[in-house]
């Protein structure tokens, strides 16, 4: 397992290497940094200290050269527009996204495996066919327009939840939280359901498929001539099996809701990395863009591994030395 | 809804005991967020807007852009040469010491030195020359005469000499922008005291007790959240979760007048939406044939063809439509009421009629092809503004091609994307908010002749140059006289656009505000957000 972990942190250290390269190549290409926050009155003068501070008057290849010679000790670059360390800004801003990702993903277990696998037990009822209708138009329609009809909903006309931001912030176990207050919690609620409406509908989804073709399988047969109990069935035999796909796709998912929640963060002004990326992309603050990017890689790659250790555990035949990462 | 009940039993303690207004706490909604707390990190209207509460500045401007002194109680020139400020007395800082004309000297220092930063206060820093006559005198010397120095002392913020910061290394006077940002050197002697910014979320204000200014506190707390989406910032104003927002979308007014719970405050801002139009290529590379061929001739470096345009150009129907009514058509560089503008001048009156002869007098009769840029989210409506410009002129006899971008890629290209760091296109939609209030600023950038060693001229994206224009221009800068330089800018602006056309005005932009029922904001022509300006209707 040791040499699996090993080898799958080479990999990683390349993937981050190549993708350094390209984004930063690819922010290059993108506009002035210097244009856009330039004040309108600055002269001619003032416009080429600004370039020389940002050391953009340097060549492409020396500026990338800076760029990995810091990065290799940990420090991916000041922020253009804050002058702080973009590493710092990026991780001030994570434990937000993350306490979002996370209630999302819940709701989306929570709420998807029962009403999944429902479906797939009784295909032909109303219910079923309901809920299967319910998860295309979680698919089909577009985030940013159910965000602002739940905000009109039960922000503006019935009042019951705040319209946007983040609520009171506790410290638990040195992480900021705000989840544990009501304050918190009911800020937090619409845009984690906005967020997971599109994971449920794919938890549903999943959950629905593997149940029915779980259940034409021998050992359930087996399992009911033995005369086990519906419930022993379905929550041990069938809940199992169903587990796998559904963990595959969720951590994958679940690098997707950290990285690029960015339209809910914005509908809801939630201050996380989402909003931090989508300004930046804005400003072209160029190093947190990049410092911001090379983080995600990591992410994913580490979700990755996850993903294969947990494989292990519910499926004991996978054997991890095996896997070709 | 605690504020609103709140705000409701302060209301209804003033009619019983008709004591003075009992202050509360305030929420604004803002599109915008600032970059810096540091007051000398980054010349940019929202750190303008931001700072400016928290520290005072010489002199600074009304919401109507008129001057008023904030720690100076009066200034004049004592000679040609010299300015004399003389501070308020008593004034202390939020930790309790006094202002003396030090800690002015040191700010100047600090906002003329710093290192690093995004666009620094040197413009209006440099070639000044402070010096101390006693702890509330202070003389400001330069090499010549500079009229404008009231005007640039409401850009530099006043800091305490003594704040500490963490700066090891000394730049910046041993303060680093991050000192500012979590409070630690934040003293000022403004009206507001910082408690904390949560960045991507919220900043928040606590009234300064002992300010002694000219400036109203009508809070005790002002939040300032940050909502950049537009549809969530009003649905955020109408659920009540803000009192206030900045920014509304013209196509949400008609709806909010229709709201019992809002009030609405509009208000002209000092910034001009115009037309640049390349003056400086025989072959320009967005001016093609009728069939879209290249040429090598440049119709646009014509007065005539340039005043046949701005002529095709319906500029009511553009603020009627495009606009939802909330603009004022242009016809030169600053609106009424401002300094240096002329009188006799007025927006150009939509004549297809006289635009086809007068470009058939140019000999372009039969007309050319055009390619119309500007950004798509820099000014209110930029895209849908192009694109009106662009159906008027091809309706015209000249075929208009029309593209908009964002503006992170647009400013490059438009401002130097073509080889040598010329500007790229031909036609160009830009905007210009007169930082110093008055029309000199906009001369000097946009249509003074590009000349980088004189710093004129940075943003003459169509590279106007007529000497007329320049030599009237000095000569303003030069006059201390009031009224003889307002007649000098007035001349300037009658030259470079109404007899050549250098650019062609479009609009002036009118910003909206809305608030819930019960306030009013002053609608800030410098287009700034402020607690300070938004006040309960009497």
């Amino acid at each position: 397992m040791s040499v699996f972990i090993i080898r799958r942190l080479l990999q990683a250290a390349l993937v981050v290497l190549v993708m350094s390269f390209i984004v930063f190549s690819g922010v290059f290409l993108v506009g002035d940094p210097v244009e856009i926050l330039v004040s309108d009155d600055a002269d001619q003068e003032e416009r080429d200290r600004m370039i020389k501070s940002m050391g953009l008057d340097k060549p492409f290849i020396v500026q990338y050269g800076l760029f990995i010679s810091k990065a290799v000790q940990g420090d991916l670059g000041e922020s253009f527009v804050f002058n702080e360390p973009a590493l710092l800004l990026i991780l001030d801003r994570m434990p937000a996204t993350m306490e979002l990702a996370v209630v999302a993903l819940v709701i989306a277990v929570v709420f998807g495996i029962p009403l999944g696998m429902w479906a797939g037990l009784r295909p032909d009822s109303l219910a079923s066919k309901s809920i299967m209708t319910g998860s295309i138009l979680g698919f089909s329609l577009p985030t940013f327009w159910v965000g602002i009809m739940m905000i009109l909903l039960f922000a503006v006309y019935l009042g019951w939840l705040p319209s946007t931001g983040r609520g009171e912030v506790q410290v638990l176990l040195g992480m900021p939280v705000s989840v544990f207050s009501w304050d918190g919690f009911s800020h937090v609620l619409m845009p984690a359901v906005n967020l997971a409406l599109f994971k449920l509908s794919l938890v549903i989804r999943l959950a629905r498929a593997g149940t029915r073709e779980v259940l034409q399988q021998d050992y359930i047969k087996f399992a009911r001539a033995k005369g086990l109990s519906d419930t022993r069935i379905i929550m041990v035999h069938v809940m199992k099996n169903i587990m796998i796909p559904v963990v595959t796709v969720l951590g994958l998912e679940f690098g997707g809701l950290v990285a690029f929640s960015v339209v809910t963060e914005t509908v809801f002004a939630w201050p996380g990395m989402g909003k931090l990326l989508i300004d930046s992309i804005g400003q072209l603050d160029r190093p947190i863009i990049v410092a911001y990017l090379m983080i995600i890689v990591f992410l994913f790659v580490f979700i990755n591994l996850f993903v294969d250790i947990l494989y292990s555990l519910l499926d004991p035949r996978v054997r991890l030395q095996d896997m070709k990462a | 809804m605690k504020i609103l009940r709140k705000f409701g039993l302060a209301a209804l303690a003033v009619t019983a005991l008709s004591a003075p207004v009992q202050a509360a706490d305030v929420v604004i909604g803002m599109r915008s967020e600032p970059s810096s707390i540091d007051p000398y990190f980054h010349n940019l209207g929202p750190n303008n807007a931001m700072n400016g509460q928290i520290f005072d500045r010489l002199t600074d401007w009304t919401p109507k852009m008129q001057l008023i002194g904030r720690a100076a109680a009066s200034w004049k020139a004592i000679n040609d040469t010299t300015w004399e400020y003389k501070l308020r007395q008593g004034v202390t800082f939020h930790d309790g010491s006094a202002l003396t004309v030090d800690d002015v000297i040191f700010s100047f220092e600090r906002a003329d030195a710093y290192e690093g930063g995004n666009s620094s206060f040197r413009t209006y820093t440099k070639g000044k020359t402070l010096k101390k006559i006693d702890d509330h005198t202070l003389h400001i010397i330069t090499e010549s005469p500079y009229p404008l120095m009231p005007n640039d002392t409401t850009t530099v913020m006043i800091m305490s000499s003594e704040a500490k910061g963490t700066g090891a290394d000394g730049k910046n006077k041993g303060i680093s922008a991050k000192d500012f940002n979590d409070g630690t050197a934040t003293v000022g002697t403004g009206p507001y005291k910082f408690v904390e910014w949560k960045k991507g979320d919220r900043i928040v204000l606590q009234k300064f007790d002992a300010y002694k200014g000219p400036l109203a506190q009508p809070w005790d707390k002002i939040t300032f959240k940050f909502i950049k989406a537009e549809p969530a910032r009003v649905a955020a104003l109408l659920a009540g979760d803000v009192d206030m927002i900045d920014n509304v979308p013209t196509s949400d007014i008609e709806r909010l007048k229709k709201e019992p719970n809002v009030s609405l405050s509009s208000g002209v801002s000092n910034r001009v939406i115009y037309l640049h139009m390349d003056q400086f290529r025989d072959n320009s590379p967005f001016v093609t044939t009728k069939d879209g061929k290249p040429m090598n001739k440049n119709p646009l470096r014509d007065a005539r063809v340039r005043k046949a345009i701005s002529m095709m150009i319906n500029r009511d129907a553009i603020v009627a439509r495009v606009m939802e009514g909330v603009a004022i058509p242009a016809g030169q560089l600053l609106p009424e009421g401002f300094f240096g503008r002329s009188e006799k001048m007025s927006p150009e009156k939509y004549d297809p009629k006289g635009a086809k002869k007068l470009l058939a007098a140019a000999g372009w009769g039969d007309g050319f092809g055009l390619t119309i840029h500007g950004p798509n989210d820099r000014y209110i409506n930029d895209a849908k503004i192009v694109e009106a410009i662009g159906q008027m002129l091809s309706a015209q006899g000249i075929p208009t091609k029309v593209e908009s971008m964002p503006k992170n890629v647009y400013f490059k290209r438009a401002s130097k994307g073509a080889e040598g760091g010329l500007p790229e296109f031909s036609f160009v939609l830009v905007g210009w908010g007169s930082g110093t209030g008055e029309s000199s600023s906009p001369l000097k950038s946009l249509l003074a002749t590009y000349d980088k060693s004189k710093g004129r001229g940075a943003s003459n994206r169509g590279r106007h140059s007529d000497p007329v224009v320049n030599k009237l221009l000095d000569q303003a800068l030069a006059t201390v006289d009031d009224p003889k330089r307002a007649a000098l800018l007035a001349k300037a602006t009658e030259v470079a656009i109404g007899e050549n056309q250098g650019i062609i005005p479009l609009h002036y932009q009118v910003n909206t505000w809305a608030t819930r029922k019960g306030l009013e904001y002053h609608p800030r022509a410098d287009e700034r957000t402020t607690g300070i300006d938004l006040v309960p209707v009497k």
